[in-house]
């Protein structure tokens, strides 16, 4: 390359003169705004990989891969495996529940012990490896860079050891089954002292420690991702791509990951302390003058409650953690299968950073009954009310998007509304929840279960689902089958309703949580109908996943050929091939004219117009809200 | 597919809020003094989220309905910041104000201890057992040493209660415990070994007992009966069965049972 300043002959590698230091390589994605000052460590980032070779072997294309593309497929498959684990294990729960004297073919009757393991792990597995996982992880890592105008992650190396770390902490987990006294029983919060002293019950030796090293390894597979997408996002974008014309999905992709990179530190903090407890004698968590199991436990000093407030300051932000992307693709597709743009973009956009920013002052909110401060509760309770707000502006503008326009029922579409209807149901029992008062009653209750499941164990899910059916045909070049997608979508929806409507009520009537046994406790008999009814429905929704799995793989060899466009989408993934080539646009960088969701415009010749489309929208000038 | 949207939706919304509005599954009559201000606030909080659910699902299933694809002309638009500053206000207005009514009831459960002359009863939560010792006439409660607890021994030798300490001569240790009916008790939470949580669904008592702290609470139960204790926080493989019985009582009975406790423990 020729130096376009002093006329040097450079290498074709070099991105700056070697003589008078101007920049003289092809241009490659750098956000416009950037000052020199800026560019140069980008030029250096871009200069290891830029240009962009395709690799080549199979250990490099697909196991040890650079391509964050391969990385969210990887991902999004370590989800599936988990998410199958732990629908197994609530199977088992729900079998148990029903029948407690049950022998389960090849293992013999579940111990109460062994209960509880199966709550803890289901728990830890669904939270961590599926919703923390899938959503952020497995589509973000695929999309964000396409849907930005980016050849690749920040960072590929990075990327490439947060999925294989993450992967190392799914085995570390599935091994405290098998090793001596089985997997921990704290449940996934893993409360101290229950969790801080070996003797206090059955997995809570070995296994508890594999658990924490677990959580430790996922904590800092996270953090590297965090730092990725956050980099990738404010960085990365491509002329025309400034951040009001994000898709939302995007959005949510990078609060996420400042949620993330902000939250899990404490997690690992409180892990490696707990450790520490455990296995070098100190007393962070652990009070003096404790007597478990007929041991007098040296410990002296601690406090339970840290454990508590180290967990949960994790904890709460993690839970929207798994709910923010799901929310960015309702918003996605309810635009694009209404044909019309969202309603309020600024507005959402404002509701996501309020959640995120909300969700670190309100972690107290599952401590009201733990002996905190009680003046104390009454401000987290007013935090917890004020997060309930943004997610209703939220709802509010996902109905404003359906109004006049004109629906296509595709099966995204119908989980995407679905989504809706389960956010609206799981996000009600909040109010209840956030008032100290009523939580006198409902805490440790069905009712807390209920909530949790119908916005996680659900929403969240059909987020998934929704991202999965939308996105297949752009990963795997097929279409996923119709019919199957809306055999599965109708009966997950009334099925998952008919699980957790009814925790509500059993909630009510007072039913504890975690008890692996409710015959002993007169006030609670009439609700064994209850929990008969939802184990039928739990063991029905568990068999309609196999529809699910069944039109995934099936579709991968069998579906049909998938065109570019395939749902007139207007975002950047669906300006290149299907599936895209390895650099996302065959060297042809994009450029944006447009916001995103750009759908009837009047006049224009589609009903919708596409980010790249250089042709004028006139009425895009009025109401960027 | 939007008409069933709108089927569907309409009788999931209808067949959850029967349930709700029948109470067919509840909270046990309730048996302590602010126990009704706790059931109104929930009745507030019910109606308000039950007309915003009926709402939000209904309109969905609406929405998907009336806005099926017919080829019709769709509204292009980017939204309405009047509507939306407005429906803010509303729900900020709603969540905010639902709060405030419920604070008044934890400020009296939580803000000031017990009144003067409040019966004192502790409770010690350990795998998986509730203890109830009462300090007996001379008000006072006698010391406790972890390092001479006993748990398989049951009774005041599993608190580990120093029986050389004068004042343990008229604590009574129990497994059940007794109450006098429309008395206020000052009750002393302990825990031996990990967090349990002392809960009694009917008197909507609930907290958490937690090892290294001596949380205070009071309440006072109103109607004489049998009520069901559950352990409400998980504390190991006994969780399910930590059940226990509090019986409240006239005050004539309570005093007959404890005087009859006293005269058993001076006699041993």
């Amino acid at each position: 390359m020729v130096c376009p300043k002093c006329g040097t002959s450079n290498p074709d590698v070099n991105t700056f003169c070697e003589k008078c230091g101007a920049v003289v390589s092809k241009p490659v994605p750098v956000a416009v705004a950037h000052d020199a000052a800026g560019t140069h460590e980008h030029g250096q980032a871009h200069a290891a990989h830029a240009p962009h070779h395709a690799p080549s072997g199979f250990i490099r294309k697909y196991v040890f891969s650079l391509d964050h593309k391969v990385i969210g497929i990887q991902y999004f498959f370590l989800a599936l495996t988990a998410v199958f684990v732990g629908l197994f294990l609530s199977v088992l729960m729900r079998i148990h529940l029903v029948w407690p004297d049950a022998k389960i073919p090849g293992w013999g009757p579940i111990m109460p012990e062994q209960y509880l393991t199966l709550v803890t792990m289901h728990g830890t597995i669904m939270v961590f490896f599926v919703l923390t996982t899938a959503p952020q992880s497995g589509f973000g890592n695929y999309f964000l860079p396409i849907q930005i105008g980016a050849e690749d992650m920040a960072f590929p190396v990075l990327n490439m050891l947060s999925f294989w770390t993450t992967f190392v902490s799914f085995l570390v987990m599935l091994a405290a089954f098998f090793v001596e006294g089985g997997a921990p029983l704290g449940g996934w919060t893993f409360y101290a002292p229950l969790s801080a002293i070996p003797q206090a019950g059955p997995g809570q030796g070995l296994g508890a420690d594999m658990w924490i090293i677990s959580i430790a390894i996922f904590c800092v597979a996270s953090l590297m991702g965090a730092l990725n997408f956050i980099t990738t996002t404010l960085d990365l974008r491509c002329k025309g791509m400034s951040m009001w014309r994000l898709p939302l999905t995007v959005w949510t992709w990078f609060i996420t990951a400042i949620l993330g990179l902000l939250a899990f530190g404490v997690l690992l903090a409180g892990g490696i302390l707990l450790l520490m407890d455990r296995q070098l004698g100190t007393s962070f968590f652990v009070p003096g003058g404790l007597v478990v199991s007929g041991v007098q436990i040296k410990h002296n000093g601690g406090s339970p409650l840290l454990w508590q407030h180290l967990f949960w300051f994790f904890g709460h932000p993690e839970v929207y953690i798994a709910i923010l992307p799901g929310m960015g693709v309702a918003s996605q597709l309810l635009s694009t299968f209404s044909r019309k743009p969202i309603f309020g973009y600024r507005a959402m956009v404002y509701a996501i950073m309020a959640i995120g920013f909300l969700g670190f002052m309100v972690w107290g909110h599952h401590m009201f009954m733990s002996g905190m401060n009680p003046y104390s509760a009454f401000a987290f309770s007013l935090m917890t009310m004020a997060i309930g707000v943004p997610s209703a502006i939220k709802t509010f503008n996902w109905l404003g998007t359906l109004y006049r326009g004109r629906l296509r029922f595709t099966t995204p579409m119908l989980y995407a509304i679905g989504f809706v209807s389960l956010f609206v149901s799981g996000g009600l029992s909040g109010p209840f929840l956030a008032q100290p008062t009523l939580d006198i009653y409902l805490h440790d209750t069905f009712f807390v279960v209920a909530h949790f499941h119908l916005i996680m164990g659900v929403a969240a899910i059909f987020g998934i689902f929704a991202g999965t059916y939308y996105w297949f045909p752009k990963m795997f070049g097929r279409m996923m089958s119709e019919t199957l997608g809306r055999i599965h979508f109708w009966i997950t929806f009334v099925g998952a309703y008919a699980i957790f409507m009814p925790m509500h009520y059993i909630g009510m009537a007072g039913r504890p949580r975690r008890y692996s046994d409710i015959r002993l406790f007169e006030y609670l008999h009439s609700t064994m109908t209850v929990e008969r009814f939802i184990s039928i429905a739990a063991f029905i929704v568990a068999g309609a996943q196999f529809v699910f799995l069944v039109n995934f793989f099936w579709s991968l060899w069998k579906g049909e050929k998938a065109p570019d466009n395939p749902w007139d989408c207007t975002t950047l993934e669906w300006t290149t091939s299907t599936p895209p080539p390895f650099d996302n646009f065959a060297g042809k960088t994009p450029v944006v004219y447009h916001g995103p969701y750009e759908y009837s415009v009047p006049g224009a010749p589609a009903d919708f117009v596409m980010q790249t489309d250089p042709s004028e929208v006139h009425s895009e000038g009025h109401g960027h809200d | 597919m939007g008409l069933a949207l709108l089927v569907v939706l309409s009788l999931i919304t209808l067949v959850s809020s029967y349930f709700f509005a029948a109470k067919t599954w509840w909270m046990p009559a309730v048996a302590s003094t602010y126990g009704p201000a706790i059931d109104a606030q929930f009745a507030y909080t019910y109606v308000a989220m039950g007309v915003v659910f009926i709402a939000a699902q209904i309109g969905l299933g609406w929405f998907a309905w009336r806005y099926r694809d017919r080829a019709q002309k769709v509204d292009y638009s980017h939204g309405n910041l009047r509507l939306e500053a407005t429906w803010t206000v509303l729900t900020a207005i709603l969540f905010v104000g639902l709060n405030l009514m419920g604070q008044k009831i934890w400020a009296e459960a939580r803000f000031q201890g017990a009144a003067p002359g409040a019966l004192q009863v502790e409770i010690t939560g350990m795998q998986f057992q509730w203890y109830f010792r009462y300090p007996g006439p001379d008000g006072k409660y006698a010391k406790t040493d972890p390092t001479q607890a006993d748990a398989s021994a049951g009774g005041e030798a599993a608190l580990g209660l120093d029986t050389t300490d004068p004042a343990a001569k008229d604590d009574i240790v129990v497994n059940t415990l007794y109450l006098p009916v429309n008395r206020e008790v000052d009750v002393t939470l302990r825990a031996q070994d990990v967090i349990h949580d002392f809960y009694v669904p009917a008197l909507r008592f609930k907290q958490d007992a937690v090892p290294g702290l001596m949380i205070h609470m009071h309440f006072t139960p109103t109607q004489v009966g049998d009520y069901e204790v559950a352990c409400a926080e998980l504390c190991g493989l006994g969780h399910y069965r930590m059940r226990a019985m509090l019986k409240v009582v006239s005050q004539q009975d309570f005093d007959q049972w404890m005087a009859a406790k006293e005269k058993d423990k001076s006699a041993q």
